[in-house]
């Protein structure tokens, strides 16, 4: 990320990075020391589990079994692979990633630059648009549970009022995802407009004025000079995004009873571990779930990584 | 709101996080009998203190709540009982089954009669010994027999029965007055037959009713399963489940033309929403909007407390047999290593007491399974309970396999289906080879237990 700062000022290949990292000398060993309180509990409770989770995946692990198990070799895997419902889980995740992730990001930087504008009173749409994030998951899905409700809730109301309901919204496999999704669109959006809203403030206002001398309309001051110069705000707004769209679990489980009904139609890949592993007692398999889950993930972070990489090289240039 | 510098200078955050901290300390020390506390250091609730673990919510928590008041007030004061009521369903039985295992577990905890077998052979219940019988001054003849079996598992008794809770019909009496189907006595004339129901359905449209009946569809797979076992529990046919869960037995054509019926209920013939959840079909009834309601004993509070003019009989016989869904709550005690002779008095104590409570908690609708409340003259009294206490005869449990039981996957994968087909959402034929291809695939998953 140190390359951008040097565009300009040096002619640095596309393909190096100029890290400055000081060399390891023996100041490193006050440093280990000060990581040893945080990589303690690290390594207790994030590697140790992980190792845990990879040897269990060759096991027919029991919750209430003591020890390992028996040995399953690649059965765990086989399982999974197989299991429609593990790839229903999957697809779910990713519809439900690119339902919340491109809303969120498009809607949070219209918000902020309409915001951005507002000259009084910021402080009032500010709070509004924040407000929601502070909720605890479990607040938030029951709010919106109940406004779901068919024949009682207020949204079922109003699609009644329009000629097409009662409909039980969160009981159809086919509206369930987009409704659970609309909710966490409202729930989260005030993050990341609060990040584009940071982003726009460190924009240099003499830009905008040179480019209004030049003639440059509102929308192409948006288009040319707003829009590219938060690309930095955006990536990492995408980038924590998709993460914690992968990551969705709790308004889910509590909306759905648990069940991440109807027929799976909303159960997405953490729900399915967890259930496999607590409510099924069967650690080795959903191990394995959590294996294959990882390697997808990691996968296509590979992906991008390289195509951003090209892409950033492309705009240093 | 953005903090201006100066407003509040460094020293003084410091010193009210500090405050708080203190305070919080002060709380956790004080209140050595909290559960915070508790977990916070690891050490058992105060002694003296029963913990009892359970999924009643609504009415039956409302309920319960008034029955603990009674044992709190009978055995030393708020601290001698701790209750505390979790999500109904699989994520209770994680919660039970996780707080076990972790060594942690409550003193007592309600379960479901269906569910038994499996947390058995997980090894999360002790057993009832018969010394423990003793000392809750009961046996085997204190429970009704249907009650008995249901706690019975591989010849031992792992649990005290509480209740039989069966699927009932509940009928709105004005409507059904004013739609000629009750007798002289005021209550719901006798319906046999699928034709018979049919036709009472119909009737009670006709009498100004939107619906002629009602029952859950939407977001409830359990509710589903419910309604759809007391109509195929009628039927000579084959289990859903046989071997313990490791064969799938059911019958395609007798289960699709189960459901078929029922989407014909809720679809063409319009005598049902086929969109309405489970706290829906209360509200459509509630409201006086149906002539029928198809649920649990349990709501019996709920229509009381809407007032909204009803009685409750055993569901009709619409086929071969007579046959009702049903479960039982039981209370039963969680391995707990080193549990003090004490301790375990003192929870037999509080389970002697829950029983003989019997006759409250049948105010909430489900039939007590202790003989001596069942056949007091409080409870044949009691109406409209004794009005349909004869379902607890001819009452069908859920089949046994570790997937199965009250609020599992077999509910949720067999419950799901149902609800589609109602909702015309899915066709009969495909929801049976759905329903068959996810339970084969549990019956040749590895059991873990």
């Amino acid at each position: 990320m140190t390359t951008t700062t040097n565009v300009g000022t040096r002619p640095v290949p596309a393909t190096t990075t100029t890290r400055t990292a000081p060399p390891l000398d023996s100041s490193g060993r006050a440093a280990w020391g000060f990581l040893a309180p945080f990589g303690l509990f690290y390594v207790l409770f994030i590697l140790g589990p992980l190792a845990y989770q990879f040897v269990s995946s060759f096991f027919a692990t029991s919750l209430v079994r003591p020890g390992i198990g028996p040995v399953l070799g690649l059965g765990n895997y086989v399982e999974v692979l197989t299991s429609s419902v593990f790839w229903i889980s999957v697809r779910n995740t990713l519809v439900f990633t690119v339902l919340t992730a491109v809303p969120l990001v498009l809607l949070g930087l219209i918000l902020a630059i309409l915001v951005n504008r507002v000259s009084r009173a910021q402080w009032l749409f500010r709070l509004a648009f924040f407000a929601p994030y502070v909720l605890p998951s479990a607040t938030m899905a029951l709010i919106w549970y109940f406004l779901y409700s068919p024949e009682l809730g207020l949204i079922d109301s109003l699609l009644s009022a329009l000629g097409v309901g009662p409909a039980a919204v969160l009981g159809n496999p086919l509206t369930v995802l987009p409704a659970i999704a609309l909710s966490t669109i409202w729930w989260t959006l005030g993050f990341n407009f609060v990040l584009y809203l940071a982003g726009l403030q460190e924009i240099p206002r003499d830009l905008y004025e040179a480019a209004s001398l030049d003639g440059a309309s509102t929308w192409e001051q948006i288009r040319y000079i707003t829009v590219p110069l938060l690309a930095r705000t955006t990536t990492l707004v995408l980038v924590l995004q998709i993460i914690n769209s992968l990551k969705v679990f709790d308004q889910i489980f509590i909306m759905t009873g648990g069940a991440g009904g109807p027929d799976n139609a909303s159960i997405p890949v953490l729900m399915y571990v967890y259930n496999t592993s607590f409510t099924d007692y069967r650690v080795g398999a959903a191990s394995a779930a959590s294996m294959v889950f990882f390697l997808l993930i990691l996968g296509v972070s590979a992906v991008w990584l390289t195509l951003t990489r090209r892409n950033q090289g492309q705009v240093n240039r | 709101m953005a903090v201006r510098p100066g407003t509040m200078s460094r020293r003084r955050l410091l010193e009210l996080g500090g405050a708080a901290l203190g305070v919080g300390a002060v709380g956790l020390t004080a209140g050595c009998g909290s559960s915070v506390a508790a977990g916070v250091v690891g050490a058992p609730p105060s002694p003296g203190t029963t913990t009892f673990w359970n999924l009643w919510g609504g009415s039956d928590g409302r309920r319960a709540e008034s029955m603990y008041d009674a044992y709190r007030a009978a055995n030393g004061g708020p601290a001698s009982l701790e209750a505390i009521t979790f999500a109904w369903g699989n994520p209770y039985y994680t919660k039970l089954s996780l707080a076990t295992i972790g060594g942690r577990p409550p003193d007592i905890a309600v379960a479901h009669a269906s569910r038994l077998p499996t947390l058995v052979r997980a090894g999360i219940l002790e057993e009832i010994t018969p010394a423990d019988l003793a000392a809750a001054n009961l046996t085997q003849d204190s429970f009704s027999p249907t009650a008995w079996k249901a706690v019975t598992v591989d010849d031992t008794v792992r649990a005290f029965p509480f209740d039989v809770g069966p699927l009932v019909l509940y009928y709105n009496t004005d409507i059904c007055g004013k739609a000629g189907l009750l007798g002289p006595d005021g209550k719901l004339a006798p319906i046999q037959g699928v034709e018979a129901f049919e036709k009472a359905m119909a009737a009670g449209k006709q009498a100004g009713a939107k619906y002629g009946a009602v029952w859950p569809v939407g977001g409830d797979p359990a509710s589903n399963w419910r309604w759809f076992q007391t109509l195929h529990a009628q039927k000579n046919s084959a289990p859903f489940l046989s071997d313990n869960g490791h064969s799938v037995t059911l019958d395609d054509d007798e289960v699709a033309k189960t459901l078929e019926l029922m989407s014909k209920w809720t679809g063409p013939q319009g005598y049902a929403p086929g969109s309405v959840d489970y706290a829906g079909s209360l509200s459509v009834f509630g409201s006086g909007d149906a002539a029928f309601l198809v649920v649990g004993v349990w709501e019996i509070t709920t229509m009381q407390e809407v007032g909204v003019p009803f009685g409750m009989t055993t569901f009709p016989q619409l086929f071969d047999k007579p046959g009702v869904w049903a479960d039982s709550h039981v209370l039963a005690l969680p391995a707990q290593p080193g549990r003090s002779a004490e301790s375990r008095a003192r929870t037999l104590g509080f389970a002697r007491f829950m029983l003989d409570e019997g006759l409250t908690w049948a105010g909430g609708g489900s039939l007590p399974a202790l003989r001596s409340v069942q056949e007091s003259e409080g409870f044949r009294n009691l109406k409209p309970q004794a009005d349909y206490a004869p379902s607890g005869d001819i009452a069908v449990y859920d089949p046994t396999a570790w997937f199965a039981g009250a609020g599992s996957n077999f509910q949720i994968a067999v419950g799901s289906q149902i609800a589609l087909v109602q909702q015309g959402l899915a066709t009969p034929r495909d929801a049976v080879a759905s329903m068959r291809s996810q339970l084969t695939r549990y019956a040749e998953t590895p059991d873990p237990l």
